[in-house]
């Protein structure tokens, strides 16, 4: 499988990367190496095998349903870019 | 006393129990032979201040005879650790100004024990890179020449920060973190030792998540005694990381020396490539005799799986990849570039904050989960992760103890040498390494010979689930046998 210039754009946009036009020819070709080799895979007979869930023996633990940790609204916001009274602050979203 | 940077860890710790020297002294020498280190430019942070307020901690402590397994121990932070009020990058442009408000679980049990932090230390971009060469901070030159010439050569990666400065004596041990041979390879690349434990013996909580179900932590060293005592304080149950065991911790330090004899030591047939050359053949070789002249025993094994390891990890880190880094979108951290509404803002933070690399890894993950793809591609490799991991579970039926490989396919290369027309190039360096993290083992990598450069070269032994201990006194024995300890010349002061 390989993908084209159309494709390169959708993935990029999914992946919320700005691409520039003159960056799609060289990312095709990288993508389409990977998938070169990653192609191999193909030939593995995968019938009937589970994916790995976890590489680990070992059980979920479960935890008390209470609140824990928190209540410390400047520290959650120190290194945020933009604040404003105690939230963080982005461009106007109408949808 | 003369030197004290060329003390191994458990030297230094034992000249400060018995008041020989001071936590002071370590700390102050550390931070000058980095100051003079500066052109390799392991450390991204140097921290002088916190260094010389944690060693006069420790010196209190150690007057009054108190004090934890490391009180006073000198150590680097691979800059993919939180740290609690001290910058941390993961070396991306993309948290150049990221101060946490809190300290990794790792980190913090260090300083619990009574390590010192000398600064933060120099990796690939969010650990992506087999050579340090895609950290946003700049490439790392190893201490490492080849012999007869001074082109700089790379330390590995993505730990590749954590590697140098601990081969050039600018720590006594250092943190670093393995998602695909992350410590296995740098180590064996600058002639020092460094384990990747088990999946879920340290906690993931407060490092800069690559691949969750992949990364590890584990330390670096000169010696294996070193990494056991180093590890002893890392690991360890932590109910803020839901995939850590709680598992007790051994005293991991009590398996050096333990006698090897009768250990069953398995040898993969797939892993003799093809085209290998001599020279990482012979030291495996000289690994097999001398495990077999303490008294374990060789046998032969087949991993069929091993190689379509590299493809499925291609495509499973670069998926985890793509979701765990879907969280600096310019909101509530790191770099925001204004954009015309708030996807604009995304896409343009996004290029501007990621490197190469990490775009491109992004980009296939988003791919390989995509609508359509994600059967062909995720579903398949995690299958084929099934297959590996079942290739390792019956050769530990079949009685094995331990496998034994080479840590990497070469030594270390030169900057700028590797993968810069096609990126599979520098990705077969985790050839041998990747498979261990697909199956969650423990892996650990020891010094055990030399080039033709008269670079070094290191064996790679793989073990049980939680057979940490095993590792530890298996690669003791192939460390006492290589001989003297690997420095290199300080050209540097």
């Amino acid at each position: 499988m390989s993908v084209d210039a159309a494709t390169v754009r959708r993935i990029a946009h999914l992946a919320r990367i700005a691409v520039a036009d003159n960056e799609i020819e060289h990312l095709r070709g990288e993508i389409n190496n990977m998938l070169a080799f990653v192609e191999q895979l193909n030939e593995v007979n995968v019938d009937g095998v589970e994916p790995t869930a976890s590489v680990e023996d070992m059980k979920l633990k479960m935890r008390d349903d209470v609140v824990s940790d928190g209540d410390y609204v400047k520290r959650v916001l120190a290194n945020a870019p933009a604040t404003d009274d105690g939230f963080f602050q982005v461009p106007k979203v109408v949808e | 006393m003369a030197d004290v940077t060329s003390l191994t860890l458990s030297e230094a710790r034992d000249a400060l129990r018995a008041k020989k020297i001071s936590a002071k002294e370590l700390a102050d020498a550390h931070l000058s032979a980095m100051e003079k280190a500066r052109v390799l430019n392991a450390y991204v942070l140097e921290t002088p201040e916190h260094a010389q307020k944690m060693a006069a901690a420790s010196d209190a402590k150690l007057a009054k005879g108190e004090g934890g397994p490391l009180e006073g121990i000198p150590l680097g932070v691979k800059d993919l650790f939180a740290t609690n009020g001290v910058r941390t990058t993961a070396c991306s442009k993309i948290l150049e100004n990221f101060v946490p408000q809190y300290e990794s679980t790792v980190t913090s049990q260090l300083w619990r024990d009574g390590a010192v932090m000398l600064g933060k230390l120099n990796n690939d971009e969010f650990a992506m890179g087999s050579s340090n060469e895609t950290s946003a901070l700049g490439n790392v030159i190893s201490p490492w020449r080849r012999k007869g010439d001074d082109k700089p050569l790379v330390p590995g990666g993505s730990s590749g920060g954590s590697a140098a400065a601990v081969s050039a004596q600018l720590c006594l041990g250092a943190t670093g973190t393995d998602t695909g041979g992350s410590i296995r390879q740098p180590a064996a690349f600058t002639g020092i030792v460094g384990i990747k434990p088990t999946y879920g013996r340290c906690s993931r909580w407060g490092i800069v998540a690559f691949a969750s179900s992949l990364d590890q932590a584990g330390p670096f060293a000169r010696t294996v005694q070193d990494c056991a005592i180093l590890l002893r304080s890392m690991a360890g149950h932590d109910p803020k990381d839901s995939t850590c065991s709680d598992r007790p911790v051994p005293d991991y330090e009590k398996a050096i020396g333990k006698s090897v004899k009768g250990m069953k030591i398995g040898i993969p047939k797939e892993y003799r490539v093809e085209g290998m050359p001599a020279e990482i053949d012979e030291p495996w070789e000289k690994g097999r005799e001398w495990l077999k002249a303490a008294g374990a025993e060789i046998i032969d094994i087949s991993l069929p799986h091993t190689k379509y390891a590299l493809s499925a990890y291609y495509i499973i880190a670069p998926a985890e990849a793509s979701s765990n880094l879907a969280r600096y979108d310019g909101v509530r951290y790191g770099l925001r570039v204004p954009g015309k509404d708030i996807v604009d803002m995304y896409e343009q933070t996004r290029a501007a904050g990621f490197g190469k690399e990490v775009r491109r890894r992004i980009m296939i993950g988003t791919y390989v989960l995509s609508a359509g793809y994600y059967d062909a591609y995720y579903l398949r490799a995690q299958k084929v992760r099934t297959l590996i991991k079942q290739d390792f579970d019956n050769a530990w039926n079949q009685g094995v103890d331990a496998i034994l490989t080479p840590a990497t396919p070469s030594g270390a290369f030169g900057i700028g040498e590797k993968g810069s027309s096609d990126p599979v190039e520098m990705y077969l360096n985790d050839i041998f390494t990747v498979t261990v993290n697909m199956a969650g083992l423990p892996g650990i990598s020891v010094p055990a010979g030399r080039d033709h450069d008269g670079l070094p070269l290191g064996l790679q032994l793989i073990g049980k689930p939680f057979g940490e201990e095993d590792l530890f006194a298996l690669s003791h024995v192939i460390e006492q046998a290589a001989g003297p300890r690997m420095v290199p010349d300080r050209w540097w002061r």
